[in-house]
């Protein structure tokens, strides 16, 4: 199932021209405040009424201006997680699980709650109320409730951020799941470079209330052009798979042919995993470098330099990892003689990748 | 049980219970939607309607009864209408459970309000957002988290209408048995000689009934939170 979304709206002075698809799997909205995030996904859920337009899930119409629909919320057969959770206070958590369900259509095929609650470890709060559990518990029960009301389409808004990074962590893992086993596509509203790397299949990159640039996730993270837009720490995303883990601590990767050294990867052998390579955390040299403490070296050529007006460039590396970007002085592209074509090799510390970096 | 009070007596006392019992109950469900549009709604004329319900609240009572004799008194035509179907209100315990109902909706909505303007209406949002309608949303999420506050809205209109005794005698006047309520019947005993040792009976019953009331709301609203939020 796909959403397609094609809005038109005013609000206060600013306007919103807004026009994009999200496949299946997760799509991020990425952009700054009042870049029209919250107008699409309060669109979306119903919550708005935009001035003109046509939403739709797969062929299911849940706004169009020209045949004047407008689909009320209740009816529009989402799964909403919000930023706070918004757990019933009143309910145990099987309760606010179950919440949806009762007023899902029969004809919908519903989720499983014996296979949610093992989804997302939640078994043992099944009998508590909101109010004793921990914001990180509260979060993945909101994921449940989301999910067990047999959603079309699952809007989170957000769903990290009131978390601190331990949480996040916590909950990452749980998102990643959603994606892989939730058969719906899921709208995923986020301005953390990390998350989007993590769990992004395609990315909406939002600007002025315009789509600046969408596309599959891996070639919108490591465009350079996106950089100003807000996509603050640019990154490649490399998919490699765990060759082994060393027992000093290290795990083996193997992304395309090249070896990835990395700190310890909680992922088995085989596993495929997404690592997140920020740009200002490589550096570039023309000759193979020797004696250098640095594990990850990865010969590539150039594809493309971008500059603006600061002293900083960002240079794209073709490789057979994959494409991999490097942050570097204007100075250094002049010295280095760094040019389209060119051939040089990226230098990656292991310790730069972080584990909030790696996801599967 | 009550045979330290003679029949008189005893008779103003079931018949204030009665009269507040219903005008509470009655009005529960009119206090809950307004108390709702008030709290939530946007729509012209809010404040007029904010107005009128507080209206009793700060006119004369005397006023009040006056203004109910005037609509619903037998020759008046809501009144004679009314009359017409079986439903009378003039001098009869129904007009005193009217006025008192009233007399009380102000002190209702208030408590009412105040809990409705308390519930986040982002968890009512998230509601819907799961499938539920508004008439589900209401009585799913909102009405048990307002539980609390409507209890007391009512347990205060209850001690309200069990005490009104201005807009009461305005209306329906004081016939023992039929309309003569506590205060009403507090009021001529002390009017004629000797009733004084009635009248105080009758004050300690009111006392007694105005605590038992309060104490009655603060348990079930403490324990009422406490399973809300857990």
């Amino acid at each position: 199932m796909s959403l397609s979304v094609r809005l038109t709206h005013s609000f206060e002075d600013r306007r919103f021209d807004i026009a994009f698809d999200a496949p299946g799997g997760v799509t991020v909205l990425f952009g700054g405040s009042g870049s029209g995030k919250t107008t699409i996904v309060n669109a979306v859920a119903g919550l708005l009424r935009p001035e003109a337009g046509r939403i739709a899930v797969e062929d299911r119409v849940l706004f169009d201006s020209d045949t004047g629909t407008n689909l009320k919320p209740h009816k529009r057969r989402l799964g909403y997680i919000f930023q706070e959770g918004r757990l019933f206070p009143h309910l145990s958590v099987k309760q606010n699980l179950l919440y949806g369900r009762w007023f899902a259509p029969k004809s919908a095929l519903p989720a499983r709650l014996e296979d949610v609650v093992e989804m997302l470890g939640i078994g043992p709060l099944l009998t508590r109320r909101p109010s004793a559990l921990s914001g990180g518990e509260k979060q993945r029960v909101a994921i449940g409730r989301a999910l067990l009301a047999s959603p079309e389409l699952i809007l989170a808004d957000e769903p990290l951020a009131a978390l601190d990074e331990a949480r996040k962590a916590e909950i990452l893992p749980y998102f990643e799941r959603l994606r892989d086993e939730a058969r719906v596509p899921i709208l995923y509203v986020s301005h953390s470079a990390a998350e989007v790397a993590r769990l992004a299949t395609s990315v909406v990159v939002l600007q002025n209330g315009k789509v600046a640039r969408q596309g599959p996730a891996s070639e919108v993270l490591s465009d350079p052009s996106v950089a100003p837009m807000g996509v603050r720490s640019v990154g490649a995303v490399l998919e490699a798979h765990v060759r082994c883990h060393h027992n000093d601590g290290l795990s083996e990767l193997n992304a395309g042919g090249v070896p990835l050294f990395l700190p310890r990867v909680s992922k088995d052998i085989g596993d495929l995993v997404r690592v997140r390579v920020a740009a200002q955390d490589v550096m570039l040299s023309r000759d193979r470098p020797v004696g250098l403490s640095a594990l990850n070296i990865v010969p590539g050529t150039v594809a493309s330099i971008r500059s603006g007006t600061g002293p900083g460039a960002i240079v794209s590396l073709d490789t057979a990892a994959g494409r991999i970007l490097s942050r570097v002085t204007r100075r250094s592209v002049a010295d280095l003689g760094l040019a389209p074509g060119v051939s040089c090799h990226a230098i990656i510390k292991t310790v730069s990748v972080s584990p909030q970096d790696v996801g599967g | 049980m009550m045979e330290w009070l003679s029949p008189e007596e005893q008779q103003a006392v079931l018949l204030s219970l009665r009269v507040a019992f219903w005008a509470t109950i009655v009005s529960l469900p009119f206090g809950v939607f307004t108390a709702y549009a008030l709290a939530r709604w946007r729509f012209p004329g809010k404040q007029i309607v904010n107005g009128l319900v507080h209206l009793p609240l700060i006119l004369p009572p005397v006023v009040t009864g006056y203004l109910l004799l005037i609509t619903f008194g037998r020759r008046a035509p809501i009144g004679a209408a009314l009359h017409e179907i079986g439903i009378t209100f003039a001098f009869r315990w129904t007009g005193a459970a009217l006025a008192a109902a009233i007399v009380a909706f102000p002190l209702m909505v208030r408590a009412m309000r105040l809990s409705i303007e308390a519930v986040d209406p982002k968890l009512e949002q998230a509601a819907g957002a799961l499938g539920a309608s508004r008439i589900w949303v209401f009585l799913t999420v909102t009405l048990p988290l307002i539980l609390p506050g409507v209890l007391t809205g009512a347990i205060l209109a209850f001690a309200k209408a069990m005490g009104e005794f201005g807009a009461t005698i305005t209306f329906v006047s004081n016939i023992p048995g039929q309309t003569q309520t506590l205060p009403s019947a507090i009021y001529a005993f002390l009017q004629v000689p000797g009733g004084e040792s009635s009248a105080l009976r009758l004050v300690g019953i009111s006392v007694a009934i105005a605590m038992l009331a309060l104490l009655a709301s603060e348990l079930l609203a403490r324990r009422l939170a406490r399973r809300i939020s857990g």
